[in-house]
Parts: C-alpha cells; structure tokens; sequence
C-alpha cells in the first residue's frame, strides 16, 4: 500500500511539474494544483496507514492519528482559495487581451 | 509570569487582523486611514513592550485556546521575535504614511496591508511549524493582492511568476512539515528541539533539505533569487517598500529560526555559507546592470540577504547576532530607499536613471535623506550599516572563514559602486526636475534618522541582537518556557 501511495506522489508530482513547465496559463493553474495535492497525500501517510479507527466515540483499540486531517483540511482551503485567485488573474490577463498563452 | 502579559502576543496578530477585515466594508477615506494607522501603531506599542518585556532573557508564552503545549499551537514572543514583530510594525507604519501621502490607498489596499502586516507578524511569533506555513500564506495572499491591484497585462504577467514560485515553495514546505512529523511526531518547535535529535536521520535530513528550499526560494537566497527583482518592480513605492523591507527577511527569520534551535550546526555550514557567498555576489553584480531605480535597489535586496545568511551559516553566537543585527538594518535602510525611489517615481514619473537628473539641486532633503541610506546600505560610517557588516567580518574571522569574508568585503565596494551610480546620475547631472511634497520625503526621513541613531549608539541595538542569539544558541529557555517546565 505504501509503495502504491509513493508512485501515486511521484506521479503527481511529476505531471505537476511537467504541466507547471509548458507555456498556457491553465496547464500551469492545473499543476499547481496537482502540487498541492500531492503534498496533501504525503501529510496523509505521515499519519501511517496503520488501519485504525477515528477518535471520536471510540476509547479502545488502536486510534488514527487526527492531526495530519487537520492538517490537511487546513491546506486544502488554503490552496482552494489561491487557486481561486490565480484563475482570476489569469482571467484578467485574458482580458488584457494576447490570449491565455503565457508569453509576452 | 502574570497573565496580562500573556495576552500581548496574540494581539499583534488580532488587531491587523480585525482592521483588515473591518477596512474591506469600504469606510471613507478619512475612517479608514484613522482605522489603518491606528492599528499600526497599536501593534508598534505592543511589540515596544514586547520588546521590553524579553531583553532580559524571559519568553511570552500563550497557548492558542488554552490546549497546552505541544498539542495546541503556542505563539512565542522570544527575544528575536519581539525584534522582528517591532521592525515589522514601523516599516508598515512608515510605509503605510507614504501610501496614503500618495493617495494611493484605496479600502483594498488598506485592508491589503492589514492582512500583511498580521500575516507577518504571525509568521515571527507562531511557535509551531504548521502554523508557520498557515501564517505565510495569510502573506502571501495578502501580497499577491497588493501586488496585483491595478496592474497592467506585463505587471500581470511578473505578478503570476511571483504567486507560482511562492506556491511551489509553499508545496516544499508542506512535504517537509509531512516528513518531519512522520518522524518526529510533532510540530511544535520547541518539541522538536527535544525529539530531532532522537528521530530518524533519513526523514528528518530531507524534511530539513526540502524547509531549506522553501525559505530560501522566499528569501530569496542564491540559487533561488531569480523571480524577486521581476516582482518587487511592480508596486507602487509605500507597498515596495513594505515588501522590499519585510517580505523576504520573514524567510530570512524563518531559516534563523528553524535553523539554529531545531536543526543546529555543528560548527559553520558549508552549504549555508556558499550560499550566502553567491547571494552577495549574484545580486550586487545584478543590481550593477540595472538602469532603473527600484530594479537596481530589488538586485541590493538579494545581495544584502546573503549578509544575514552568512552570520547564521558561521553558526556562533556573534554571528548569529550580528546576522539579526544586519537583518534589523537593512529592513530600516532598504526600505527608506525604496520610499526614496518611490517619491521620485510619484514626482517625476519614472524611475529610470536615462530619464533623471539634477535632483539634487532641486531636492535636498530627498538627496540627505537617499545619500545617508545609500552609505549606510554599502557600509560607510557613522552608520548602522558599517556596525552590522563589521560583527559579521568579526565574527568570520573569529571562526576562520576568510573567503566569505573577503567575498563580503569586495560586494560592499560593489554596492558603494552601484549607489554612486544613482546618485551621479539622478542627483547630479543636467535637468531641473519638479520638487518631491514633504510629505513623501518624511516618511524616508524617520528611516535615515534610525540609521543614523543606531550608527551613533550601536551598542544598544547590539545588546538586544546579541540577547536574542542567545536564545537560538542555546534554546533551553525557549523549550522550557514553551513546554511549561
């Protein structure tokens, strides 16, 4: 399962980069994205993927570590929000006129 | 430890904060500007007794909704963060009366600045790793906003470059955050003071590799410079200013202080130390090629950040001292530079040196004022700049690294080279141009007479430096407090 997650992360973050790298807009707002998921699974098996069950209601046998979903909650609005910001700046240099190609 | 006192942290982070969201109603322009400057300066008078409260070695403590450290999120106000948080809150101060004097602040942009001041204030006094990165994006997206309001399709353009590094540096640092907790199991700095040493080497190593990338691409350090010269060129002269001063050097304290309490260095780090050697060097040579005003003074930014990397990669106590003592100059004396650039681009309406000339004769007062930084920025005395390049040349021979020192020495002739340039060609030189209002060349002013003040009594400034260092040399009484023990 770990070796499964670790290609998952290479993957994403492999195509992450590679759109990050072409010249549209978009495919860069879209990398970016992919980025910030990648690091989101890696906080996810910080916690260990030990099966075990959530916090709540539950005072026996062995507990999932709660932080790292915190964590990941809390990076999850963050990057949803900057995405947001990035596809209206990208929207206003549409507007600007030149088309969404990143070159000037 | 009383409780009053407690409650002082958390306010320099609660007040912008609060402001900020108070300004984005839209009040007039008279509330909002009565609002921005009097939340400025209640943050400037709480770090005042920050400041005043930890010279003598104690730390603030408040542990964030009463969960005890390490689970909750403890905010820290050590020795260095009182430092930071009060340099922070004069610059916004001092920036904040240059933008309105321009009549460049819109409610957006004076909620803008809010939002940055808090999210910086945040980043120096958060004792917990997670809620470093959370802070640094409260910045961020703050300075994302200010930099992209009201700009022009290229501006645009410089602008997404800085918003696509900073994320990629912010993805680096969440893996790291992710390393590091898998191996350690916590976040709080001062925990991982305690439990680094006994975890894993191999996860540990990378998570502290990949925090390295992150601070240093936000710093702006040698190799990862290469967007600040673009994105620092696009801001009116107060927000520059803001930025130019503060931006990178809260990656700067960041690498202070993860990079002394939670991973120490046995001895100078040779990769910091080259790094910083390249940082001086690459960007004065930079600055040397620029013909614009704010594209020269940005190179100087990345030059100068090489300084205060230095003093941390000697790794000892007087260069860690003199690393804070060089980063506190240069916040003031940068940014009185940019204020200076920034009154010329509002008069004259542009700042490239092929359209100055004869300021000088025209602008006094603006003339003192840029001459007294400039000298001070390469390292001239009386002023503070000559005092900080002096502990870190001392403390580099103290510790045998005479190449970085010499290397040091050569980019403060360079930088002199480089603000004669400007000053040949856009104070001398044939032309009579318009006068700057007083009121642009204040602010610019306060900052010049701080140079000049540290320089004459540098002493008192080392003392609080010097304290500080010994906090990350020695973190006992950091984690003590922290932990409650």
């Amino acid at each position: 399962m770990a070796v499964a997650v670790a290609l998952l992360v290479g993957t994403l973050v492999a195509t992450g980069f590679a759109l990050l790298l072409g010249r549209s807009i978009l495919r860069q707002i879209i990398g970016l994205a992919l980025l910030s998921h990648a690091a989101n699974v890696v906080i996810l098996m910080a916690a260990g993927l030990r099966g075990g069950v959530p916090v709540i209601g539950v005072t026996r046998g062995p507990l999932t570590d709660p932080l790292p979903q915190a964590l990941i909650l809390t990076a999850i609005v963050i990057s949803f929000g900057v995405t947001a910001f990035l596809l209206a700046l990208g929207y206003r240099m549409h507007l600007f006129g030149g088309g969404e190609d990143g070159d000037d | 430890m009383t409780r009053e006192i407690t409650v002082l942290p958390p306010l320099v982070i609660v007040v912008p904060l609060l402001t900020a969201v108070l300004l984005l109603v839209g009040p007039p322009r008279r509330v909002s500007r009565t609002l921005g400057l009097a939340a400025v300066l209640i943050s400037l008078a709480v770090a005042t007794s920050l400041v005043a409260v930890t010279r003598g070695g104690q730390v603030l403590v408040a542990q964030a909704g009463g969960w005890a450290a390490p689970y909750g999120i403890s905010l820290v106000a050590d020795a260095l963060a009182a430092l930071m948080v009060l340099i922070a809150s004069l610059i916004a101060l001092v920036g904040l009366l240059f933008t309105i004097a321009a009549g460049r602040d819109d409610c957006f942009v004076a909620s803008g600045w809010q939002f940055l001041l808090a999210g910086i204030n945040w980043a120096f006094i958060t004792g917990d790793l997670f809620n470093l990165f959370v802070s640094y994006e409260v910045m961020l997206i703050a300075s994302y906003f200010l930099l992209t309001h009201g700009t022009t399709r290229r501006q645009a353009r410089e602008a997404f470059i800085y918003v696509a590094i900073n994320l990629v540096a912010s993805t680096f640092f969440l893996f790291a955050v992710a390393l590091i907790y898998s191996a350690t199991g916590t976040l709080n700095m001062a925990h991982l003071v305690e439990r680094v040493p006994l975890a894993p080497a191999g996860p540990v190593r990378a998570g502290a590799a990949l925090l390295l990338a992150a601070f240093g691409i936000k710093a702006g350090v040698f190799p990862l410079y290469f967007w600040l010269p673009h994105a620092y060129a696009i801001p009116p002269g107060g927000i520059a200013a803001f930025f130019g001063g503060m931006l990178t050097k809260v990656g700067v304290y960041s690498l202070f202080r993860v990079f002394t309490i939670v991973f120490p260095s046995e001895g100078p780090n040779v990769v910091l130390l080259w790094s910083a050697a390249g940082t001086m060097l690459f960007g004065v040579l930079g600055a040397l090629a620029q013909e614009d005003i704010r594209r020269i003074l940005s190179f100087h930014i990345i030059s100068q950040v090489g300084y205060m990397i230095m003093g941390l990669a000697l790794a000892s106590q007087l260069g860690i001292a003199g690393g804070i003592f060089y980063v506190l100059h240069h916040i003031v004396v940068k940014s009185g530079l940019l204020l200076v650039g920034g009154a010329i681009e509002e008069t004259q309406g542009s700042g490239r040196l092929d359209r100055l000339g004869g300021l000088a004769r025209t602008n006094g007062p603006l003339a003192l004022v840029f001459i007294i930084c400039a000298l001070s920025l390469a390292g001239v005395p009386p002023f503070s700049g000559f005092f900080a390049k002096l502990l870190l040349i001392h403390a580099g021979l103290a510790v045998g690294q005479r190449a970085v020192v010499a290397v040091s020495i050569l980019v403060s002739l360079l930088t002199l080279m480089s603000m004669l340039k400007i000053y040949a060609t856009a104070f001398w030189g044939p032309g009579t141009p318009p006068r700057a209002p007083a009121r642009l060349v204040v602010p610019a002013a306060v900052l010049a007479a701080i140079t000049l003040a540290v320089g004459l009594q540098p002493q008192v400034l080392y003392s609080l430096t010097s304290a500080a260092a010994g906090h990350l040399v020695a973190p006992a009484a950091y984690v003590s407090a922290v932990l409650g023990r």
